[in-house]
């Protein structure tokens, strides 16, 4: 059996990584992102890249990061709006961008790792989203065909992993990563905690690790966007 | 007096009935949490993947993994559960979600609706909203009811790129509240004014044509 675990997220991307290839990147904001494989993405130098993500991470962290040192040539993402250096660029020309509505993305991703080429969705018809997409009528309902996308490398980030690349995630920090998981060529997961393969409830399982190809234990920041709390009352 | 942006909040709970999945969007939506009538229970959904949403945390309870859609922190409930962004927007669009309260830039007399994009200026994008009106069962709208340069907000065609089409069902303005015939040709209806706003006001301030329903 291949030995899937690796000591750190550089070694986890050896081999993986050539220019202008396409990159899907788990989490939603900055919760439940890969962010010891985006540094290591960094690092390797890999320029050109298309990255299928929600969102593109803040200015010096996440997916900022590969914006900084312009790695990135294209993003498909829902939303952007937390990243000024995103915005330079994309309004300077040296960014391109696709909006996909955010559940249409999600399912692209999930329809792509599951082998189905296309879908039919109401969301977004008569919109600029649907311009140039064929439509078709069911029941009296018209719907636009979104594709199922694919990507030569997704990085995920869960909360547990085990050693055969089951993973399990916690809370909201789960979003993107199942699917994107499935829709890698490759895919490489970061968790918090790796555990001997065994320890993990079958029945818990999330991801099975069919769909992870390296793991290895991350070392984590999580940090937070908007951090709101309430006041207790004084007693 | 037009309507404060608590007092928007309020009006737009009293569309909230008991039992409902409710997805509340950012800004004025999100203060409609504080104002579920007494006898209502609701459950709120977040986009990013959560069911039964609660409150604000304390200092002590906040969790890096545990934020809304806003990307703001969050708790869960008793009642909470987690899932995928993929189910997430299965139970969007397929039609599981009671009411979506959301902003609005533009709404037009057929209840077409604009909230993501101005040409010309730096596009965030449009997140799950063009998702949620396609497939929440009943879209309110909360808005100021003119910009910022006293321009109506309602109107029978809107400039703006759409979010949908077809898609509101009710709009509340600071001036008042407007029903809409989404699929139908019936006119929008005036259905309640703001507390000292005329109908002489609001005529003059509303570009798309409506009926007085005024109860």
């Amino acid at each position: 059996m291949a030995n899937k675990v690796y000591a750190d997220a550089k070694s986890a991307l050896e081999g993986l990584c050539s220019d202008g290839m396409t990159v899907m990147s788990g989490g939603f904001g900055l919760c439940g992102i890969p962010e010891n494989l985006i540094v290591a993405l960094r690092d390797s130098g890999v320029k050109e890249i298309t990255v299928i993500s929600n969102n593109a991470g803040v200015d010096g962290w996440g997916l900022g990061l590969l914006l900084e040192t312009k790695q990135i040539k294209k993003m498909i993402s829902s939303y952007v709006g937390e990243n000024k250096e995103f915005a330079r660029q994309y309004l300077a020309g040296e960014l391109e961008l696709e909006f996909n509505p955010q559940g249409t993305l999600a399912e692209r991703c999930r329809a792509g790792g599951a082998g189905i080429a296309g879908f039919y969705t109401k969301t977004g018809v008569g919109t600029l989203v649907a311009e140039g997409k064929e439509t078709k009528v069911f029941n009296g309902e018209t719907f636009v065909l979104e594709t199922g996308l694919v990507a030569d490398l997704s990085i995920v980030k869960a909360w547990k992993g085990d050693k055969e690349g089951n993973l399990i995630f916690r809370k909201t920090a789960r979003n993107f990563n199942p699917m994107m998981a499935t829709a890698g060529k490759k895919c490489v997961a970061e968790v918090e905690i790796l555990v001997e393969t065994g320890e993990l409830d079958p029945d818990a399982i999330h991801t099975p690790g069919i769909y992870v190809d390296r793991i290895v234990k991350g070392n984590f920041q999580k940090r937070i966007e908007q951090r709101t709390v309430r006041q207790r009352e004084s007693a | 007096m037009a309507w404060s942006r608590d007092q928007l909040a309020q009006r737009a709970a009293k569309e909230l009935r008991d039992g409902f999945y409710v997805n509340l969007g950012i800004g004025i939506p999100t203060l409609v949490a504080n104002y579920i009538p007494d006898g209502v229970e609701v459950t709120l959904q977040s986009e990013n993947g959560m069911l039964g949403m609660g409150p604000f945390p304390y200092e002590d309870e906040i969790d890096a993994d545990l934020i809304n859609a806003g990307k703001q922190t969050i708790t869960a409930l008793e009642k909470t559960s987690y899932f995928s962004s993929s189910d997430s927007f299965a139970m969007i669009r397929g039609g599981h979600i009671d009411l979506s309260i959301l902003g609005a830039m533009e709404v037009s007399d057929r209840g077409d609706l604009a909230n993501w994009m101005v040409p010309g200026k730096m596009v965030k994008g449009m997140g799950g909203a063009m998702d949620l009106v396609a497939g929440v069962k009943r879209v309110v709208v909360v808005m100021e009811h003119t910009s910022k340069d006293g321009a109506s907000k309602l109107l029978k065609q809107c400039t703006l790129p759409l979010t949908g089409v077809n898609v509101v069902d009710l709009v509340i303005t600071d001036l008042g509240v407007f029903e809409i015939d989404k699929y139908g040709s019936q006119p929008m209806k005036l259905i309640q004014l703001a507390d000292d706003v005329t109908l002489e006001e609001m005529t003059a301030k509303t570009a798309a044509p409506f009926v007085n329903a005024l109860r």
